[in-house]
């Protein structure tokens, strides 16, 4: 059971803070760390991989404190966001470069397991340069795992990966995370995390926003208020029908600068209203034109979380 | 904690010999051979006698081996051994193992150290011997000169690299603007110039010829010596301490 523990750790650049009193515990098992972009993700997994001292507060690996000393990478893997590699090497002689780096007593067999993980043993004696974005991550991947590490973080790792390696990648952490591994990911993609993470943590503008298991943050996302704008044929009196919905919470009658108007509705639960609206519609017999979100957008969502 | 690391030199090697910076390390020593060549063909010719006279020679090598090669080589393998690794982030494969970061540290001055023995003291000591003819004291110290200043600007821009990532641009300043324009009106500003020790060094082997052969240095051979040993050993001792606290990944 390896725990990476954050606690009441901040971290500033000058005037900026980009991580503000966080506290979190990882434990096995894989954890998303999620948040727009930004949001201090990769700063706090520079902290947790320790090429980040913190500004206040400690990150520690099993009570031991993460930054300046290299002992932890023993037990600690990490998959870098950024791409550059050693491009004139190939696959396998970079592989087999970081098992002779940690010392491992056979590091042809590590670096060959290794790269059999990752599924890049077809590709092992191309050089680098010639790898596509997808199979660059899977041989920092098989960098960061060639030492068996019993914490992995990884930095948007599935960046520039197309759909299969994607479902790939995400097949490996889990199955990692089921040996009992600690495996954190950050992501700024909902859908990515809660395909593969049992546990997230959410990150908004360098603050802990949420943390716990994902269907309940879920639930935050799904059912926080949303609002649309909405054209119609009869406006003023779309407006006082759908107010009279219960899912319903404010409705607003606006003009434009070119003198249209519109209604712009919050509905305080997404599936009801979106089934409500066009039935009203048609019962009132208002030909609706347009129906727009207009708070769709990632930060608007962690942007709710925070508020809570 | 062992000074030397196996892999961390193969992947320092390939990565300072496989960028085009290669084909300017190449460059330079050819230059110097090709120079002094060519001032023992004029002399040839000139004279009949195949050899240059020593003031020739002295000049050649203090010129362009101590004021230009070996700068230059020391700037472009001492930043080169870790400057890329760290501006593009793939230094991340190597401080990401337990390794001590003094052991990365000398194996990359090591690797930096090897390239300049290769393209800068070698080809020295050959274009002694070829403006001479023979290994006699200015081949010798000159050769000398080399390996200690090429030390010296080794370790020392291998931390600036660590410190800056505008290592080359304030080495180029360094080596060109510093010790040689501003060095050459100022003459206080010469007693802190690596070449000025270098000099020194070669003055220390010439002995009582020092005079005959016209060479000075700013600074005494002692006093040369002591400081090219305080600013290698301090260059690396510091590279070593900032290595360990190198901030990866500042950007949010």
């Amino acid at each position: 059971m390896t725990t990476v523990r954050i606690h009441e750790t901040s971290r500033w650049f000058g005037n900026v803070v980009a991580v503000n009193d966080v506290t979190m515990e990882i434990g096995p098992g894989v954890t998303g760390l999620l948040g727009p972009n930004g949001a201090g993700k990769s700063t706090l997994i520079n902290l947790m991989s320790g090429f980040l001292a913190p500004s206040s507060g400690t990150v520690e690996l099993d009570g031991r404190a993460v930054w300046g000393d290299e002992q932890v990478y023993r037990r600690l893997g990490l998959v870098p966001e950024r791409e550059e590699l050693y491009d004139g090497l190939t696959g396998w002689t970079f592989v087999l470069a970081n098992a002779r780096l940690h010392r491992l007593p056979d590091p042809a067999a590590a670096a060959r397991r290794s790269l059999e993980t990752v599924e890049m043993v077809d590709a092992q004696d191309r050089p680098i340069r010639t790898y596509s974005k997808g199979m660059r991550q899977r041989v920092k991947m098989a960098s960061a795992l060639v030492h068996d590490p019993e914490v992995l973080l990884l930095d948007e790792p599935f960046n520039g990966m197309d759909p299969r390696q994607r479902l790939h990648m995400m097949e490996l952490l889990t199955t990692l995370g089921d040996q009992g591994r600690t495996i954190l990911f950050s992501s700024h993609i909902l859908e990515e995390v809660e395909q593969v993470a049992t546990r997230i943590e959410v990150m908004v503008a360098g603050r802990h926003a949420a943390s716990g298991d994902f269907r309940e943050i879920r639930r935050l996302m799904t059912q926080r208020p949303h609002q649309y704008r909405i054209r119609s044929a009869d406006d003023r009196r779309l407006a006082a029908a759908v107010m009279a919905e219960p899912c319903v919470s404010a409705v607003e009658l606006v003009t434009g600068r070119d003198g249209t108007t519109a209604v712009v509705v919050q509905a305080t639960d997404f599936s009801a209203f979106v089934h409500a609206l066009p039935v009203l519609a048609s019962t009132q017999g208002i030909r609706l034109h347009e129906v727009l979100p207009t708070d769709e957008s990632l930060e608007s969502v962690f942007g709710y979380l925070v508020a809570r | 904690m062992s000074p030397w690391d196996p892999t961390v030199a193969r992947l320092t090697w390939h990565s300072v010999l496989g960028r085009r910076r290669a084909l300017v390390l190449l460059l330079l020593p050819v230059a110097l051979l090709a120079l002094c060549a060519l001032a023992r063909a004029l002399a040839a010719l000139e004279g009949g006698d195949a050899e240059v006279s020593d003031a020739l020679a002295v000049d050649l090598l203090a010129g362009f081996g101590l004021g230009v090669l070996m700068p230059l080589l020391g700037l472009i393998a001492g930043t080169g051994v870790i400057g890329p690794e760290i501006d593009e982030g793939s230094i991340v494969y190597l401080l990401t193992k337990p390794i001590d970061r003094f052991t990365i540290v000398l194996t990359k001055l090591g690797v930096a150290v090897a390239v300049v023995l290769l393209l800068g003291v070698l080809p020295v000591a050959a274009s002694g011997l070829v403006l001479t003819g023979e290994l006699d004291l200015v081949t010798a110290g000159f050769t000398v000169g080399a390996l200690s200043g090429g030390l010296a600007y080794c370790a020392l821009f291998l931390l600036l690299a660590v410190v800056t990532r505008h290592a080359v641009v304030v080495g180029l300043i360094y080596a060109l603007v510093w010790e040689s324009v501003v060095g050459q009106f100022v003459p206080g500003v010469q007693n802190l110039s690596a070449q000025q020790w270098s000099l020194a060094t070669v003055v220390g082997v010439f002995g009582d010829d020092a005079e005959r052969l016209e060479l000075s240095a700013a600074v005494g051979p002692a006093t040369g010596w002591v400081l090219l040993v305080v600013v290698a050993v301090g260059s690396t001792v510091y590279a070593g301490l900032r290595l360990r606290r190198l901030r990866l990944g500042a950007e949010v």
